[in-house]
């Protein structure tokens, strides 16, 4: 399809790590039609001064692909009409850049509430600030429903964003939500920073995928520059990712239980999560390995007693998480509630391209450690599970064996590491404008960096897609139909980033 | 599970004696006890703001509840309210898109109340300064009584700010912002 569709065209020679192209309205709608009918996947979509560029994935063959179209007066065609998951990235582009994407459905501002300084903050000339329209929530109709309104702050602790639910009883008939509160003006700030700065701003998108982002940034800069860093930093960056994921992932199984009120399986992985995060405190200098991984390589190396103290809490996960595994397996009372609720279709999965633990759980069998392997996954292979039932029970399998997964293969690759230097000297400074991207899997789902750099080593614009934008609206799909009382468990087994996707 | 429980029964808690840390917050924590009964009678009850985070400090204060640093025990809790709270706890360099809401939890908060800035971001927007979306330090908005920095401030950090804090106001009796 890709080959179809762009066969007879150049490549960008500015762009690297996969091909970039420049279509037309021709062939920007022939992108739609194939979004449409399934043959690629939409990894990502952004605006820039005068061009729109999407990525897209075609699974059949492994490849990959950004696509720009010139935005010409001001406008540009639209591929949320023929491929839904593209709306919201749309409506985002159109709010910060003040594209108008022609045959757009949903024309609602989304990440613009009305309450900047300026609007079109991106666009040249940006536009003076000014209120948007009320939001228009979307209607349902029939006897007896009502509105529940939720957010933006919430009760746990945990980030802010608006849920509209519109049930009838018990039953949810239909949940919006409303984001962007957390919008703190990324791409902006990324704009003329150096890269060293920008890696600064990347960790901090989403803080539970700092390594993530700071990985998959490295990565884009990196093959912008057509740099190869040092064979130990490649290895300790993935150590660091496994590590993140495990975290992540524990906290993830007992949160969902909690919201299940099973107390004891929350307190349980609190304790195997807190040792995780010890032994990154040990191994790296911080408890998050927060600014570890850096353009050019890592800022911290593993030394003896860093990789000790991985191992010895790898060791003590792998004596007592088993026995967790089997009181989740084991308690009925919980399983009642985690089995055939929030249920994400096999076909939506595919059609939003559903990153991570939510697509793998609904039979999508993609994970890009995999799929589009980089180093060390292409030397060292780590195994995938995927599950078709696609309820929170199935969300939570996978991330117990991914856990156990990330854990085996922790400990063969500190078996293994090189040797040699972890950061060399990244020179930035280039005759032109180059170009790169990066898709890198954090806990949550692949992340996409997408990077600019101009001649003076600055970043001209950098793009960074947390894999939040395709998880929320099969939120709102998994929630029909069940009950209000279940939301929790459902947006927990989902735990999407409201910072990642606001930026 | 009753193999669990029973397992767990004979199995010396978590709850810190011995880690690294663990004096300084035993210390910290039972001191504040003290200072919270004096100026509250019972307990500090928390409420958590977003105000634009990246989420990590959230996570850390998170932690504050697992069995290693169990704030429960030193009389502190979060609740889901800010018309329950005695304190916030406000993360995030504060967006314009958060700033009513934060406002608007303030004023829901019963007083006497106390607000702490979780964060760099909290205390001057750390790496997102200079943004068209954010309004700047939490104290912008909001009287703020203590600001706990680090990126993110680990547990550790957090729960011997908030002693600081109450330590301070004990000692002028009641914070200046209280109507």
């Amino acid at each position: 399809m890709l080959k179809a569709l762009f066969g007879d065209l150049s490549a960008a020679p500015t762009h690297h790590r996969w091909p970039r192209f420049t279509a037309d309205s021709e062939r920007w709608r022939g992108i739609g039609e194939a979004l449409r009918e399934g043959k690629l996947d939409l990894l990502g979509l952004w605006g820039d001064v005068g061009a729109v560029h999407c990525v897209l994935f075609e699974p059949a063959t492994r490849n990959v692909v950004s696509a720009s179209i010139e935005v010409i007066a001001g406008k540009a065609p639209s591929l949320a009409v023929f491929h839904a998951p593209a709306s919201r990235l749309e409506r985002a582009a159109a709010d910060l850049f003040g594209i108008e994407f022609v045959g757009l459905p949903d024309p609602r501002a989304w990440i613009d509430h009305g309450r900047w300084p300026i609007r079109t903050p991106l666009a040249q000339p940006q536009l003076p600030g000014a209120p948007v329209p009320p939001y228009r929530f979307l209607e349902a109709q029939g006897p007896s429903l009502h509105q529940i309104p939720v957010g933006p702050v919430h009760a746990g602790i945990i980030e802010p964003g608006h849920f509209r639910f519109t049930a009838s009883g018990e039953t949810v008939v239909r949940l919006e939500e409303r984001l962007g509160y957390t919008h703190k003006g990324i791409d902006k700030l990324l704009e003329g920073k150096s890269t060293e700065d920008a890696a600064r701003i990347a960790a901090r998108v989403s803080g539970d995928s700092t390594v993530a982002y700071s990985f998959s940034f490295a990565r884009a800069v990196e093959a912008a520059l057509e740099f190869q860093p040092p064979p130990r930093a490649v290895w300790l960056r993935a150590v660091m990712a496994e590590l993140e994921r495990i975290a992540n992932h524990l906290g993830d199984i007992g949160a969902i239980c909690n919201d299940a009120a099973f107390s004891m399986m929350h307190a349980e992985c609190g304790i195997l999560r807190e040792l995780v995060l010890r032994a990154c405190a040990v191994a790296f200098g911080h408890r998050l390995m927060m600014d570890r991984i850096v353009p050019g390589g890592v800022a911290a190396d593993l030394d003896a007693v860093g990789r000790e103290a991985i191992l010895r809490m790898t060791r003590r996960v792998q004596s007592q998480f088993p026995e967790l595994i089997e009181l989740y397996d084991n308690t009925a009372s919980l399983q009642d509630r985690t089995v055939g609720t929030g249920v994400v279709s096999a076909a939506l999965a595919a059609q939003f391209a559903a990153p991570g633990v939510v697509g793998r759980a609904s039979a999508r069998s993609f994970d890009t450690r995999l799929a589009l392997p980089y180093a060390p996954y292409d030397a060292v292979p780590i195994d995938i599970t995927v599950r078709s039932e696609g309820d929170v029970d199935a969300r939570i399998w996978v991330r117990i064996q991914e856990i156990l997964f990330s854990i085996a293969w922790l400990e063969a690759a500190l078996s293994s590491l090189p040797g040699g230097p972890v950061r060399l000297p990244v020179n930035t400074a280039t005759r032109a404008s180059i170009e790169g991207s990066a898709l890198v899997e954090g806990f949550r789902g692949d992340i996409l960096a997408s990077v600019r750099i101009g001649p003076a080593g600055r970043i001209e614009r950098c793009h960074l897609r947390d894999p939040s934008w395709f998880l929320w609206p099969l939120l709102e799909a998994a929630i029909e139909g069940n009950i209000v009382a279940d939301f929790p468990l459902c947006n927990k087994s989902f735990n999407c980033s409201y910072s990642g996707h606001d930026l | 599970m009753r193999r669990r429980l029973f397992k767990n029964l004979f199995t010396a808690p978590c709850t810190e004696p011995v880690a690294e840390g663990a004096a300084a917050l035993d210390a910290a924590g039972t001191q504040l006890r003290g200072v919270i009964a004096r100026t509250l009678g019972r307990s500090l009850a928390i409420r958590e703001v977003d105000a634009g985070s990246c989420n990590a400090c959230e996570l850390e204060i998170h932690a504050l509840s697992n069995a290693f640093y169990d704030v429960e025990r030193f009389g502190i809790r979060f609740v889901a309210s800010p018309r329950h709270a005695d304190l916030l706890l406000v993360t995030g360099p504060v967006t314009h898109n958060m700033r009513e809401a934060l406002e608007r939890t303030y004023a829901a908060t019963p007083a006497p109340k106390w607000v702490v800035a979780v964060g760099d971001c909290s205390a001057g927007c750390g790496v997102f300064a200079h943004s068209y979306a954010c309004v700047g330090a939490v104290s912008k908005v909001i009287p703020v009584d203590l600001v706990i920095r680090g990126c993110p401030p680990t547990p550790t950090d957090l729960l011997q700010g908030l002693l600081g804090l109450l330590n301070s106001s004990t000692a002028v009796g009641v914070n200046s912002h209280q109507s």
